[in-house]
């Protein structure tokens, strides 16, 4: 028995944020996501991996009902967060984003000033009660974003003229001003350059006290650091879910081992 | 020989040479494709390209040089006192023009001999009988400085037109032979042609430019023209609009500024109802209705752009103006005198805007990237509210874009106005007055009998000067501010 045994099962007994079962998706005749089951647990990055086309955007953009955007687009099986299923008739898609707030691969800051893009969702979904609980909100957000030394004198420039990098973090800044207990990511550093990369990795790492983090990824170096548990996906099953560590130095299925060391992908 | 006879013996020639090109240069290459530069299509392509093109530039330019030449030579022939001022001048040169046909035709059909109709002397009573029985077109009794005009006309034709004929016959030969000689196997007779596409490109888009030049400057004399007779001030700062088209009188009033208003108050009833309507329906089009919706309402919007304007202006006419005329005339509000009225003109005009505005900006509402929808629908925002605060500001430097094109529209609209806005020129606030705009003004001044000299049909032009600045105008307008606020998405 050493002093650190206690730790270690703290982190393994922590609370399931997102239980997906039995999730099937279809895009018009193709089955996009077959049979797959899920625990996203809260304050821990959880990375999706597995090569391009596998459904792990997919599956990322079911958890906060974003392929309800997509005609198509036809999702099966039971999400619960905080065991509340999110596809139920009551929940409102609109306040369940609010919640689950999403980052995308390619920066999309809002042709709006800097102050204005984090601003836009405590704006919308009134979180400010008046300008100056907006200004600290926004300072906040920007803070936690690791971007407010950069952009802290220039709030009124417009969030386009950016570099990819700060506009990355100004979109990460812009989806934590919600206030959301879950930020999902869809592959936020494959358009930045590997300093940017490293800025957006370190707050990733930040961002986990607060929030439980999804992060699709197509860089296994990055699951490794970044993330806590791994799920590796195959032409759109889930073939091996578990601790990242497991994942990358044992892992239990063949594909998974012929993914790692890149026979397959 | 007639030109239509030149052009297809020219275009014989360039087929033979075509023809001779290839077989030179397959004969140079031994018969095998392979040792040539190019295929050898390409070197039938260069010889024919040189014994067609230059050949028909010289008869392009010989046809344009030939009757101002012949003209200024002739008209040194017609004395002093026959054409005192330009226009009658013009008409001496059209009369000498209308002899010299004649007088070809009448030796064409046989009614006069060759010498009779080269007689200097010749009696001028007896020649326009003679054409007369002839069936020629004889306005008037042929004088004698006319009628040696006329033949001085004719035999200067003649003779230009045969150099003309052995000029370009001349030119298409050497051509073709100086193609042939060139076409051996190295000759790089793809570039050649190459070369040749460019040029016709270039030649395409340049008549558009000439074209669009040659336009704006008739209209530029013929304003010059008109200031010269009118005062430009009482044309620009006149309030009344009172033509006569008694004769040349000093007593016509051509203030333009009714006319200007009458366009303004009509173009702006029109946006009014163009713009709110054709926005909503791109936004209902690119961002709410489903794809088979928008596959069957957006064609059937744009049939309404594809209606002539004088069935809109129809429809203003018989339908919309008594519909109007019965809540606000006389039976109802008491407001309206006649169903002809800047309301009735401006429905219809903005019913006919709709397509325009509505097609644009769904054009412009669909290239926002699908990217800027999914970070506001990821932050929790309504489809209304990422419309209002992300899509319609990304986009509306191209709405606006296309409401200034509509408006450049509106202003030039003519026949709706016509038939639905009434002719009377007022100044006045009251929609359900009728008003005219400028280009019905345009209209009603040049119809009918119009002598070209007097102000009265020159202030044409400058209306249509006046109304072409202020459609450039906002049509750079829209331009720039589509250029300078568009957001650049990759």
């Amino acid at each position: 028995m050493n002093d650190m045994r206690p730790a270690e099962r703290a982190v393994t007994t922590k609370d399931i944020k997102f239980e997906c079962r039995n999730c099937d998706v279809y895009y018009g005749d193709t089955h996009a996501i077959k049979d797959v089951s899920v625990d996203v647990e809260d304050k821990t990055v959880t990375a999706f991996i597995g090569p391009s086309g596998c459904g792990k955007s997919t599956f990322l953009r079911c958890l906060n009902r974003m392929n309800d955007t997509i005609d198509i687009a036809r999702v099966e099986g039971t999400y619960l967060l905080d065991g509340e299923d999110i596809y139920d008739k009551r929940v409102d898609p609109v306040q369940l984003r609010a919640k689950v707030g999403m980052v995308f691969q390619k920066p999309n800051p809002f042709p709006k000033s800097i102050y204005d893009n984090v601003a836009y969702g405590p704006r919308i979904h009134g979180l400010a009660k008046n300008k100056s609980q907006l200004d600290e909100i926004v300072e906040k957000s920007l803070r936690r974003a690791a971007i407010w030394e950069e952009v802290k004198d220039r709030l009124a420039a417009p969030g386009t003229g950016l570099s990819g990098g700060q506009q990355q973090r100004l979109c990460i800044a812009r989806a934590v001003a919600t206030e959301p207990e879950v930020l999902l990511m869809d592959e936020p550093c494959s358009a930045l350059d590997p300093i940017a990369t490293s800025q957006v990795e370190e707050l990733i790492d930040e961002l986990r006290e607060n929030y439980s983090v999804v992060i699709v990824t197509h860089s296994m170096q990055q699951a490794a650091r970044v993330s806590q548990k791994t799920a590796f996906f195959h032409l759109g099953s889930l073939v091996e879910f578990g601790q990242t560590g497991q994942i990358f130095t044992n892992p239990k299925d063949p594909r998974t081992e012929s993914y790692i060391t890149g026979r397959i992908g | 020989m007639p030109i239509f006879w030149l052009i297809l013996i020219v275009l014989a020639i360039a087929v033979v040479g075509y023809i001779l090109g290839r077989a030179r240069a397959m004969r140079d290459a031994g018969g095998d494709i392979r040792k040539l530069h190019s295929l050898p299509s390409y070197y039938g392509a260069n010889v024919a390209l040189k014994a067609a093109v230059p050949a028909f530039l010289l008869m392009i330019v010989w046809l344009l040089v030939q009757p101002i030449y012949v003209t200024s030579a002739v008209s040194g022939l017609i004395p002093d006192g026959e054409g005192t001022s330009r226009a009658e001048h013009g008409l001496v040169m059209a009369e000498v023009r209308r002899t010299a046909d004649g007088l070809k035709n009448a030796v064409a059909g046989g009614a006069m001999s060759e010498t009779v109709a080269r007689d200097p002397n010749a009696d001028p009573d007896e020649v326009t009988q003679r054409l007369k029985d002839a069936g020629q077109i004889i306005t008037s009794q042929i004088t004698t400085p006319v009628l040696n005009a006329a033949q001085r006309y004719r035999d200067l034709n003649a003779t230009g037109g045969l150099l003309m004929t052995a000029g370009v016959l001349i030119l298409s030969v050497i051509g073709m032979l100086w193609g042939i000689r060139e076409n051996r196997a190295d000759f790089r007779a793809r570039n050649v042609v190459e070369r040749g596409v460019r040029a016709l490109l270039i030649g395409a888009a340049s008549i558009a430019i000439l074209t669009t030049v040659g336009i704006v400057l008739s209209l530029v004399f013929n304003t010059i023209e008109f200031f010269r007779l009118y005062p430009a001030a009482d044309f620009f700062f006149g309030l009344n609009w009172a033509p006569s088209f008694s004769g040349r009188g000093g007593s016509s009033e051509l203030g333009v500024v009714p006319l200007l208003w009458g366009t303004f108050y009509i173009s702006l009833v029109a946006l009014l109802v163009a713009v709110p309507i054709g926005l909503f329906a791109a936004i209902y089009l690119s961002e709410y209705a489903s794809p088979r919706m928008r596959a069957i309402a957006k064609p059937m919007l744009e049939v309404l752009a594809g209606i002539p304007t004088i069935v809109y202006g129809l429809f203003a006419l018989l339908t919309v103006g008594p519909l109007l005329l019965s809540v606000f005339g006389k039976d109802g509000l008491g407001w309206m005198q006649a169903g002809t009225a800047v309301m009735t003109a401006g429905l219809v005009m903005g019913i006919m805007l709709i397509p325009f505005v509505s097609s644009l900006s769904d054009d412009i509402i669909n290239a926002v990237p699908q990217a800027m929808r999914d970070g506001s629908y990821g932050l929790g925002a309504t489809q209304s509210e990422t419309i209002k605060q992300v899509v319609l500001p990304a986009a509306l430097p191209g709405i606006v874009g296309a409401i200034l094109l509509a408006a450049s529209r509106a202003i030039g609209e003519t026949m709706i106005v016509v038939l639905g806005a009434g002719a009377a020129a007022r100044l006045s606030l009251n929609p359900f007055e009728a008003m005219t705009t400028v280009t019905a003004k345009i209209v009603s001044q040049l119809t009918g009998d119009a002598d070209f000299a007097s102000p009265e049909a020159l202030v044409a032009f400058a209306l249509g000067m006046t109304l072409f600045v202020l459609t450039l105008g906002l049509n750079v307008l829209a331009l720039y501010i589509v250029r300078k606020y568009r957001e650049q998405y990759e």
